[in-house]
């Protein structure tokens, strides 16, 4: 059957919308052929001819000679298959035919040889101008009721000019024989303008801009002032919604982000920063002195009891030959590159921690009762319990995983330093991952401690005596030490605590082991 | 043609005339001596099919199947006069205007049109044919071209000791280039670094509708006087002297004595670009002086005149010209949309955070459509 095909303005230039129909080179009943010059249509930038995209006959021409045609409008019907047998239940188009212009109103005539043809339509009213043309397709598929049809009303635009009620075109062209019968109307032309003008509906939620919170793995945009400040704050930049332009961290959200999250951790009472027993007060028979419980002791107590009852504690024991872990500890006391931090067996311990912890990761978790969920840290922030002139404080050295040897020397010192002095940031109390506390200054071997609300894991150093010891088979005089960690049974199994204890004892007892596990 | 200034004729190496007569230059000459009646059929072969590949996707612009299309018309001579003096381990670094250059690399000439259509940033393997991909930001590539250039002196690519395993790189602009920050900056470093590099300058006399009288005041060529980089101007219409001096400047490279400019005298005789109108700034009879000058025409008058053009090869050429119109049209038109988000691909070659960041954001802001998947 006869296969149809629409040719419409293209785009001759870039971006253009529209072009003036300059001349025809040929008309309808012609027989053309691919790239043979079809018209030439003037547009902003240029005078362009266009050539023909098919082989076959024209079938209908929908733009006159100084007609105005958007980008996209159908100007031209081609048959491309003009032998083919024409459809049983349809005749066949009315202008095929009929080639002569003046036959089809429907079809422009070329303005140079008939100006007027089309003149008497376009005075005639409205209604039956369109009824003259629209009822063509409805009883007869003219190749032009096909192509107006598609473009719901276009054709005004794009056939004889004179025709023109925009209004009741989309009404009266029904029978879109464009999108029942797929034989027809092939679209020739591409990159069409016409239907771009629409915008396409969307949902009703609104989008977030590139980089907002979906994006979480986005570099944060902070300049290296406020990287400073959140540093020293201890706030981690990912959590800070940031208000500058283009998503920039400001200081202002720094430290506004410090603000609201400070509360939530660290409670503060009043004479937080009085010793506790100034407040106290004599019981009537000089017994006893009454202390209202506040500041770090009620902070520690609600701690203790917030974790040995919510956290069913299960505790392991080491006793360690540490004599290699003495010698180590000297000899980088008297190496130059130490001579500026405080070397002590601490820190080799917190070490042999954190080396386990990178085998044993799982240890480095906490228990989310809320959300029901495990939650696993890529990051250790080291905890050092401390003994101050406010009471326990257990400060911790953040992303402790990444320190070499040196920087974890500088960070404990100054941690203590700081708790000594009872200026201890609050930001270095928050967030703490896994914990050591050093009792072995107090002169005793072990204990059991208590897990830091939030923590999985707490290991207990005791003292370093000189002790007799089987060494290679003999009994010598040999530096020991006891291990003890605690962890939250909910999420760490005995075996898995047992693990982490024996790879500290491992390194304590052979520091050489530390550069086969770093 | 002026006695003087840029569009004079001055030092113009010419090996054929106008009338495709050969002309005695025996400085140039040895050059081309290798050019048998056999490769110059080759010559004219190339510069047909370039010339009816460019008339088809002119046509395939106009009929709206390629948003914008550059044509090569009349610069057919000096594209394939100097790609085929290109051999491995060469590198090209073309603009966006070497359809036959391309040609001469092996590229099939109809899936270049991906680039054209807007469904590609480009759509060939630039290592696999030694021709990088199209380069839109007018003189951005000599500054690639010279760092690939410098790369291959690194790589022991250049002056090695056996001539035939030496490379250079040849970088195409226009004469507008010329006037660009990047190419200047390319000619310093190329000229202080040795670097093994031809700056194959297509004066097509204008840089969109900027002639080039008002761009420069001496010949283009004289512009690598002032870099101290050697320079031969050319007639880019005579395809057997453009073959002959870019023989010799890759020569020069490849030995490592340096950059060469060559400025290839042509005239670009369709418009700047589909989107352009030519008649607006230049007269039908400048246009039709240089029609007289057509570079295939030349070459064929010369090979009638040896009798080395039968009517069996034109006829096959000829056949190959239609077949290549044909499959061009059919390729093109067989192209569907691609899915949105591949304009994400390949813009880094590693995975990189900001672009997976976008094509997330754009993904969800597709999906966002309640007519979802109908312009994907």
């Amino acid at each position: 059957m006869p296969t149809f095909e629409t040719f419409r303005m293209p785009d001759a230039g870039e971006g253009l919308t529209e072009a003036d129909i300059v001349i025809w080179h040929v008309k309808p009943g012609d027989t053309v052929e691919v790239n043979q010059p079809l018209l030439e249509v003037e547009t902003a930038k240029s005078l362009v001819e266009l050539p023909c995209p098919v082989d076959g006959v024209v079938t209908e021409l929908l733009a006159e000679v100084g007609q105005t045609v958007d980008v996209g409008a159908p100007i031209a019907v081609f048959d491309t298959d003009p032998g083919g047998e024409a459809p049983a239940d349809a005749p066949a188009p009315a202008a095929e035919s009929a080639p002569a212009p003046e036959s089809t109103p429907a079809s422009p005539a070329p303005a140079a040889s008939a100006p007027s043809a089309s003149a008497p339509s376009a005075e005639a009213p409205a209604d039956s101008a369109n009824q003259s043309r629209l009822d063509t397709p409805a009883d007869t598929p003219t190749a032009a009721g096909r192509a107006g049809a598609s473009e719901s009303g276009t054709v005004q635009t794009v056939g004889a000019g004179a025709v023109a009620a925009p209004a009741a075109a989309p009404a009266a062209a029904p029978a879109t024989h464009a999108e029942d019968e797929p034989s027809g109307a092939v679209l020739v032309g591409y990159g069409v303008r016409a239907g771009s003008a629409q915008r396409r509906p969307r949902r009703a939620e609104a989008l977030e801009p590139i980089g907002g919170a979906a994006d979480s793995e986005y570099p944060v945009l902070a300049k290296p002032p406020v990287r400073k400040l959140a540093k020293e704050l201890g706030i981690d930049l990912t959590t800070v919604t940031p208000s500058g332009p283009g998503g920039l961290v400001t200081r202002e959200d720094v430290e506004s982000a410090a603000k609201s999250f400070a509360p939530q951790v660290l409670a503060t009472y009043p004479g937080d920063d009085q010793p506790w027993l100034e407040s106290g007060t004599m019981t009537k028979d000089g017994r006893a002195t009454r202390v209202p419980v506040r500041s770090v002791r009620k902070r520690t107590a609600e701690a203790m009891v917030s974790s040995a009852f919510t956290a069913p504690h299960v505790t392991v024991f080491l006793t360690v030959d540490v004599t290699e872990t003495m010698n180590l500890v000297s000899r980088l006391k008297a190496d130059r590159e130490f001579s500026d931090v405080r070397v002590t067996p601490l820190l080799i311990v917190a070490k042999a921690f954190l080396l386990a912890v990178r085998r044993h990761p799982e240890i480095n978790a906490s228990w989310d009762e809320a959300a029901q969920e495990i939650v696993y840290k890529h990051y250790v922030n080291l905890g050092i319990a401390a003994s101050t002139p406010r009471g326990l404080l257990v400060p911790n050295i953040k992303d402790a995983h990444r320190l070499p040897l040196h920087a974890l020397a500088q960070e404990i010192q100054e941690l203590t330093g700081l708790a000594r002095e009872s200026k201890t940031p609050p930001s270095a109390l928050r967030d703490g991952t896994l914990t050591i506390t050093n009792v072995g200054p107090l002169g005793i071997d072990t204990g059991t401690p208590i897990l830091n609300p939030g923590e999985a894991a707490i290991l207990a150093f005791g003292a370093i005596r000189e002790q007799p010891w089987v060494h290679e088979g003999e009994i010598k005089i040999r530096w020991v030490t006891q291990l003890a960690l605690s962890v939250d049974h909910r999420l760490v199994d005995g075996e898995l605590g047992a693990r982490v204890l024996a790879d500290v004892g491992r390194v304590m007892n052979d520091p050489g082991q530390g550069l086969v596990w770093a | 043609m002026e006695a003087t200034g840029p569009l004079s004729d001055e030092g113009l190496v010419q090996l054929l005339d106008v009338d495709g007569t050969r002309v005695a230059d025996p400085d140039w000459e040895p050059y081309a001596a290798h050019l048998t009646p056999d490769a110059l059929r080759l010559a004219w072969r190339l510069m047909t099919i370039t010339r009816a590949f460019d008339a088809e996707a002119t046509s395939l612009q106009r009929q709206g199947e390629l948003g914008l299309w550059v044509s090569c018309l009349g610069q057919e001579a000096a594209q394939i006069g100097s790609g085929t003096a290109v051999r491995e381990p060469d590198y090209v670094f073309p603009s966006y205007r070497e359809h036959g250059v391309a040609l001469t690399r092996d590229i099939d000439l109809p899936q270049m049109l991906t680039l054209f259509r807007g469904l590609e940033h480009g759509s060939w393997d630039p290592v696999a044919h030694s021709f990088h991909l199209y380069t839109l930001v007018i003189g951005a590539h000599s500054l690639h071209a010279t760092g690939y250039a410098m790369a291959m002196d690194r790589d022991g690519l250049v002056a090695s000791g056996s001539p035939d395993k030496d490379g250079a790189v040849i970088c195409y602009f226009g004469d507008g280039a010329t006037s660009q920050g990047d190419v200047n900056e390319a000619l310093v470093f190329a000229s202080v670094n040795n670097a093994p590099i031809v700056f194959f300058v297509q004066n097509n006399q204008f840089a969109i509708s900027e002639p080039t009288t008002r761009q420069s005041r001496v010949p283009l060529a004289q512009r690598a006087d002032g870099f101290g980089i050697p320079r031969v101007r050319v007639d880019g219409n005579d395809v057997i002297a453009v073959h002959a001096v870019t023989q010799w400047a890759l020569r020069h490279a490849r030995a490592g004595q340096g950059p060469v400019l060559i400025e290839a005298f042509t005239y670009r005789m369709a418009s700047h670009t589909t989107s352009d109108d030519a008649t607006r700034y230049r007269t039908r009879a400048d246009e039709e002086k240089w029609r007289q000058r057509d570079p295939i025409e030349r070459l064929k008058k010369h090979l009638d005149a040896l009798g080395e053009l039968p009517q069996e090869f034109r006829d096959a050429v000829t056949a190959e010209t239609k077949a290549l119109g044909k499959r061009t049209r059919e390729t093109v038109k067989s192209w569907e949309r691609p899915a949105l988000l591949t304009m994400f691909d390949h813009v880094y070659a590693e995975p990189h955070q900001q672009v997976e960041s976008e094509r997330a954001w754009f993904d969800r802001y597709q999906q966002s459509f309640l007519d979802e998947g109908s312009h994907a």
